[in-house]
């Protein structure tokens, strides 16, 4: 039997991940456990705009969504951690099932501002009703509150292991996914849409399902960030958030498993070097989404796939 | 006050809002009509009208209209050179296939926005009206400048309607509509009908900038609400009808007066944005659209 290459690559890169825990300086330490949990959320948006091919603009609803389902259900029904954070995922799920029974009703350029417009609404909606979601200051999560059993997650070293795990699973799950039967049908619908109705395909049934496993992603990346990093405010919700994704996504590759992962882990680095030299960061992430665009639309790991490694997934 | 007069009040605030709006919208509709090109970035070159103008206003001296006849010419022009240099760099290159074009224009936001506040400022600056007589109503004061830019604005949008309908560059701008590539089979340059419409519709923002930025101060972070109330009267007004997209302006702009005077503002964005969403999931051509886009 021939060896799984891809499988051996994402669980190289899996171990490669864990000797850091031991090897990394702090700082880099830090950063890895915060871009491994922001993958997770661009993991959930490629299964959308990657591999299904729907471009949102509003994904930071669903970031969002699951911020504040693991955020409110802590400080309002006094949930443990570990609660919140299944909370927070289905909180995520949910939200992208009634985004997605509206938005997927249109298509294109319909559709991506549908999304904006939703995403929006929600971000206004979380400043309005401050009482419950304490608008702008935020909710700071206490110490008490971030610990799942004995692990507790201010903690850095159990932060960086948790987030490693959820971070193999979400990775592995969103492997098997790409590799069925039904990853396949889902790039269908990308490539050609009419072709794969003709085939007996449900077209809608399709992206709404992606949307929600793209939801669960999202409110379960949401949720981690909360949790982990204490702190759930609207601004997490803006739609600077949506385009975060997108842009790790687009500079990794669409449509690859590792790609959001690259992509974060490259755009976190280029932010932070560049905030080293000046302070107009804005202009690096403005400067990245034109430049991929125009010169490396599939991103690397699509470029690679593309001239070498054709088995990639 | 009594309700009446602070009704008149809301109405005339409405007014002012709404006649900005048409213009900024109407920039943002000429662009999607002809190109199919949604602009992200449209907001940014409101902001940058804005921003430009109390640039004039410091470095021309002269009394305040002198300076502002300046903005009101200069601004426009070095916002549309802007925008026709993106066009040429970017967006034409992408030959304008929607997404990536879309993802393009976010970028451009992005980077419009920190040039604003690296070389503006973060602070908000006022910018002085050209003339500041008052008309004295028998139940408030009310700015003369106000209503001048209501008109100025209509003037301004009468001149886009006759530019469309009764010039030659207004019927290459419609040939080039309907069907690019017979319109580059008799001769039109497509390439630039595009560089001039996406300069003209940025032009547009960056004037109803100028005249409203006496009114509400220069800020780098001003382009997001323009933005937002954009989209919302082109989607209500039908993408890509200008005409639809006026008669949406008003509507919009008034109830905005109305509502945010009795009302909470973020209340009513919300429902806002919650109605456009709904407009273009049920009826994708606009309230007021007759053909699907």
């Amino acid at each position: 039997m021939k060896a799984d290459r891809a499988l051996v690559l994402h669980l190289a890169v899996l171990a490669a991940l864990l000797l850091a825990h031991f090897l990394a300086p702090a700082y880099h330490h830090a950063n890895l456990a915060r871009i491994m949990v922001l993958s997770i959320y661009a993991m959930g948006y490629n299964i959308a705009f990657g591999y299904t091919g729907l471009l949102s603009l509003g994904h930071a609803l669903l970031f969002g969504a699951g911020l504040y389902g693991a955020g409110m259900g802590v400080m309002h029904l006094g949930l443990p951690a570990g609660p919140g954070l299944v909370a927070g995922t289905f909180a995520g799920g949910l939200m992208a099932l009634a985004v997605g029974v509206l938005a997927l009703r249109t298509t294109g350029v319909a559709f991506m501002i549908v999304t904006l417009m939703f995403a929006q609404a929600g971000y206004l909606a979380i400043l309005y009703f401050g009482q419950w979601t304490r608008g702008d200051e935020g909710i700071v999560i206490t110490r008490a509150a971030r610990a799942i059993g004995p692990i507790d997650l201010s903690d850095d070293a159990s932060r960086y292991l948790v987030a490693l795990t959820l971070f193999a699973a979400a990775l592995l799950v969103n492997l098997a996914l790409a590799r069925s039967s039904w990853g396949r049908v889902m790039v269908a619908m990308r490539e050609n849409e009419e072709r794969s109705r003709m085939l007996g395909y449900n077209p809608f049934a399709v992206k709404l399902a992606a949307l929600v496993v793209s939801g669960l992603y999202a409110g379960l990346g949401g949720a981690a960030y909360g949790l982990m990093f204490g702190y759930v405010g609207a601004s997490l919700a803006s739609v600077q958030y949506s385009i975060l994704p997108l842009l790790y996504v687009l500079l990794g590759g669409a449509g690859t498993v590792l790609g959001p992962f690259l992509g974060a882990l490259l755009m976190f680095y280029i932010i932070d070097y560049a905030s080293s030299l000046t302070d107009a960061h804005q202009f690096v992430t403005g400067a990245a989404l034109v430049l991929l665009v125009l010169f490396a639309p599939r991103g690397i790991l699509g470029a690679i796939r593309a001239k070498a490694a054709t088995w990639l997934p | 006050m009594d309700f009446g007069p602070f009704l008149l009040l809301a109405l005339m605030e409405g007014l002012v809002t709404a006649a900005v709006l048409a213009l900024t919208a109407s920039g943002l509709s000429l662009v999607f009509g002809i190109m199919r090109v949604v602009n992200v970035a449209h907001g940014e070159f409101f902001m940058l009208g804005a921003v430009l103008a109390w640039f004039v206003s410091v470095s021309v001296p002269g009394p305040a209209p002198v300076a502002f006849a300046v903005a009101l010419l200069v601004c426009p022009l070095i916002v549309g050179a802007i925008a026709a240099l993106a066009d040429i760099l970017v967006l034409k290159r992408l030959n304008y296939a929607p997404e990536p074009t879309i993802v393009a224009t976010i970028g451009l936001l992005y980077i419009l926005q920190q040039a604003a506040l690296s070389f503006f400022g973060p602070d908000a600056r006022p910018v002085p009206a050209p003339f500041s007589f008052r008309i004295q109503l028998p139940w408030f004061g009310y700015a003369g400048y106000k209503l001048v830019v209501v008109a100025a604005a209509g003037l301004l949008l009468l001149a886009v309607w006759l530019i469309l309908t009764r010039t030659r560059a207004g019927l290459i701008m419609r040939a080039t509509q309907q069907d690019r590539d017979t319109a580059r089979a008799f001769g039109i340059n497509v390439d630039r009908v595009y560089a001039g419409v996406f300069a003209m519709g940025a032009g547009l923002a960056a004037v109803a900038a100028v005249l409203i930025v006496p009114i509400r101060q220069a800020h780098y972070l001003m382009g997001g609400d323009p933005l937002l109330l954009s989209f919302i009267v082109v989607i209500i007004g039908g993408l890509g009808s200008l005409r639809g997209t006026l008669v949406a302006a008003l509507l919009i702009g008034l109830s905005d007066g109305v509502i945010s005077t009795f009302f909470a503002p973020t209340l009513a964005k919300i429902l806002a944005t919650l109605l456009v969403a709904m407009v273009l999931v049920f009826r994708p051509q606009g309230l007021f659209g007759k053909r699907a886009p």
